[in-house]
């Protein structure tokens, strides 16, 4: 049943990154990419039906967590303290920004949330892979399975003492940054025409080809870095499965992008995404939160609750996400295709 | 209590009430937007669907307040009260994560089509939509009272050598204490709701502008509104306070101002507490109402604090009396208001009677207060208890977050939500003087589905 949880999470916290990923590269490009105050309305636009819904899975995702790994969920939010609280304040900002920014028709207001916009995004995109990379480096946890981490100590990711920001993590946050620059900016240019479309799509080539890089320079430090995640995969072969969707992912991304076809670009780097977390998460287990003195890491047994409460919330958790599904597809048809700026209620 | 535990319980006392002003709103609204797109379908007249797009604009601006501010709060048991979270996570955050799952999502995917989906969805769809924003927004309602329900009742656990673990998924699901609890926090939420649209109809009326809106918010407003002031009382108000004399005995003696263990006891309706002294100064009390109203027995004992230990008592037991006094006290005026707004409704003269119309008009703040108060007298009665009778909250605190990290994110919270409130203001009224009218370069909308 731990095993299951831990599968069931990390699917959430993928769809999550899958769906407000986009929201958040869109942020990231919107003021590169859109030049005039019509195509900045249109990328707003663009993921202004969608951005509450798609950020709703990281709260699902929260809330499982503390349902089905609550020493998990109690060390981390009150270890990564600091960048947790300002995590949700940037969810704040661009909640915000996207909501509010066509209220009052003045260029100063509009200019205002535009940079929060861009800002709560960009920030919020460096956050989350900064995270990610401490969970695979390790956190300094005791033996009573707690820990607390200051935003920097000596940036050097094997101290004993390590903090939330060193070169490490800072390296798998700029990762993180460019993967949805190239999500975001695939979405886009899903949803738009004309200029706005094409400097979307050249963003979005820049930034593929710099996920590339930066792919392989931070598989390279993790493995160096933690060799036991490497061992994951030698350990466990069919676990290559996730790797290589993350490779075929960026290619057809690279493939799709060359020949202009704009969905299958978009879902080629959700596959990435997909692949790319589904391996942090296959080469971490059966660790939900690494020690920096391995004895005292957090797993799927020790972290979990006890089996009642996992089976009685598997139950509805399906229901649940059946009429998620539902809701997600009925919405996303109703608002596919291009964005067409009209004068119909709310934008 | 050491300092980091102090500021976390500020922090997160600060939070949650601010947080609650705004779901409070919306949820009211939900109701009422459902109400004017149900009348708009059935008399096919545009006036109430245009009415219900103006409420939407509030509706949004006030939702995702709600949003932004709601986020810290589903991770702020994890961040300042992660003992508690370890402990207790595995019972509570069954209700927790289900709101997210069931109610957030339906929420928030639904009204991305309320707002933005009116010409694609048509006039039944785009009605579909407006139910289904009501329904996610009282779902989530029903969430977060079942989750409180069991921090002041808890049920459907056992204690394996001080470990908390969940027996009956169900007793925490349907636990005796939600019922009342929930029927109480909506019905405060539909008060909220009422008295800003029956006030919204007062203030056009009185200036003589939008004056076919204003008659219409009138109406809606003062019916719904005297229905739900008059269940906040009887019986949601009643369940309340008697499942409260029945369960947490320490929290009723406090909040009435009963030191003293007493037969056939009276309700005080002022007085000052004294608890050095243990008395109520300047009393105004009507003999064995109290009795009456908690057990239904004019001769019934009711258990004063006297008859706890001092340790139990709640920690704030002044302030515990001031704001129940403050609730009951708006609940009582809210009944009067709205009931002399429904009889001048009837006689026809609520249109023409200014110093109704200016009543309704002034009270528009006040279901906030109570509401708020309400939620004040609920947390602030459960202390010393976390969890009632199990973990006292100085027992649930994080301990590796130090003072001056929870000092540092109370100030950032205080600072971004005085602008947010600030910046809230400013578009409620930009909105509520454009008016409900349509622009004229608003086309109609269709049934036509835009792809």
């Amino acid at each position: 049943m731990p095993t299951v949880w831990f599968a069931l999470i990390a699917f959430m916290v993928g769809v999550y990154v899958l769906l407000d990923g986009f929201d958040l590269g869109a942020g990231v490009i919107h003021l590169l990419a859109a030049r005039t105050p019509e195509e900045r309305r249109q990328v707003v636009r663009a993921v202004g039906p969608v951005w509450d819904g798609n950020e709703v899975w990281l709260l699902a995702a929260g809330g499982a967590i503390f349902a089905a790994f609550p020493l998990l969920y109690a060390s981390s939010f009150s270890g990564f303290y600091l960048p947790l609280i300002m995590v949700l304040w940037m969810l704040m900002l661009r909640g915000l920004a996207i909501e509010l920014r066509a209220h009052i028709d003045d260029p100063l207001w509009t200019t205002f949330w535009d940079a929060l916009f861009f800002l709560g995004s960009l920030l919020l995109a460096v956050f989350f892979g900064a995270a990610l990379g401490n969970v695979v480096r390790g956190v300094p946890l005791d033996a009573k399975g707690y820990f607390f981490e200051p935003l920097w100590t000596t940036f050097n990711p094997r101290s004993a003492q390590p903090g939330i920001l060193d070169w490490y993590t800072v390296l798998i946050g700029v990762l993180a940054l460019a993967t949805l620059v190239m999500h975001g900016a695939n979405y886009v240019a899903l949803k738009t025409e004309g200029a706005l479309n094409e400097r979307s799509r050249r963003i979005g080539r820049l930034a593929c080809a710099a996920t590339a890089l930066l792919t392989v320079l931070g598989t390279v430090a993790t493995f160096w870095l933690r060799s036991s995640m490497w061992t994951s995969f030698t350990g466990r072969p069919w676990g290559f499965v996730f790797p290589v969707l993350a490779v075929g992912g960026l290619l057809a991304v690279a493939y799709f992008q060359a020949k202009g076809r704009e969905l299958a670009s978009l879902l080629g780097s959700g596959a990435y995404i997909l692949g790319m977390l589904t391996s942090t998460a296959f080469a971490v287990y059966p660790n939900v939160l690494p020690a920096v003195d391995p004895a005292n890491s957090l797993t799927v047994s020790n972290a979990a609750a006890p089996h009642y409460g996992l089976v009685a919330a598997v139950i509805w958790w399906g229901i649940a996400m059946v009429l998620a599904a539902v809701y997600f597809v009925f919405l996303y048809r109703m608002f596919r295709g291009k964005v067409r700026l009209t004068s119909e209620p709310g934008y | 209590m050491n300092d980091a535990v102090v500021i976390s319980r500020l922090q997160f006392a600060f939070t949650a009430t601010y947080h609650y002003l705004f779901p409070q709103f919306t949820m009211g609204m939900a109701l009422l937007i459902l109400i004017f797109k149900s009348l708009s379908l059935r008399s096919g007249k545009e006036a109430y669907n245009q009415a219900a797009r103006f409420w939407t604009k509030i509706f949004a601006i006030t939702f995702v307040m709600g949003v932004v501010t709601g986020i810290p709060m589903e991770f702020q048991f994890g961040t300042n009260w992660a003992l508690f979270s370890s402990y207790a996570g595995n019972v509570i955050a069954q209700t927790l994560a289900m709101e997210g799952a069931f109610a957030f999502f339906l929420e928030s995917t639904f009204l991305g089509l309320l707002l933005f989906g009116e010409r694609r969805l048509g006039r039944r769809g785009h009605w579909a939509a407006s139910l289904l924003v009501f329904a996610g927004t009282w779902a989530s309602g029903f969430f977060i009272v079942a989750a409180n329900a069991w921090l002041q009742h808890p049920v459907g656990y056992t204690l394996q050598q001080g470990a908390m673990r969940l027996t009956d998924y169900w007793a925490v699901l349907f636990n005796s204490w939600t019922g009342p609890a929930y029927l109480h926090v909506m019905s405060g939420a539909v008060v909220t709701g009422t008295f800003a649209t029956a006030g919204l109809g007062a203030f056009y009326l009185l200036r003589n502008q939008h004056v076919s809106y204003a008659r219409m918010f009138l109406t809606v407003g003062v019916t719904v509104g005297l229905l739900a002031s008059i269940v906040q009382l009887f019986p949601s108000g009643d369940l309340e306070g008697r499942q409260v004399a029945a369960n947490q005995p320490e929290k009723l003696a406090a909040m009435e101002g009963q030191f003293t263990t007493e037969q056939g006891a009276g309700i005080a309706l002022i007085g000052q507490p004294d608890v050095q002294a243990q008395q109520l100064d300047n009393a105004i009390k009507i003999p064995r109402v109290l009795s009456f109203l908690t057990y239904r027995r004019w001769s019934a004992e009711v258990l004063g604090l006297n008859a706890f230990p001092a340790a139990n008592w709640p920690t704030a037991i002044e302030l515990l009396y001031f704001v129940y006094h403050i609730m009951v006290g708006l609940g009582t005026i809210f009944i009067a208001v709205m009931g002399a707004a429904a009889i001048l409704l009837r006689r026809k003269t609520l249109w023409t009677s200014r110093p109704m119309l200016w009543i309704l008009l002034l009270s528009i703040p006040f279901p906030f207060i109570a509401n708020t108060a309400g939620w004040f007298t609920s947390e602030i009665g459960r202390q010393p208890w976390l969890i009632y009778n199990l973990l006292r909250i100085p027992e649930g605190a994080s301990t590796v977050v130090s003072s001056g990290n929870v000092l540092f994110t109370l100030i950032g919270f205080a600072g971004m939500y005085l602008v947010m409130g600030l910046l809230y203001v400013v578009l409620i009224v930009r909105e509520v003087g454009s008016g409900p009218e349509a622009e004229e370069s608003r086309p109609q909308s269709t049934a036509a589905v835009v792809g």
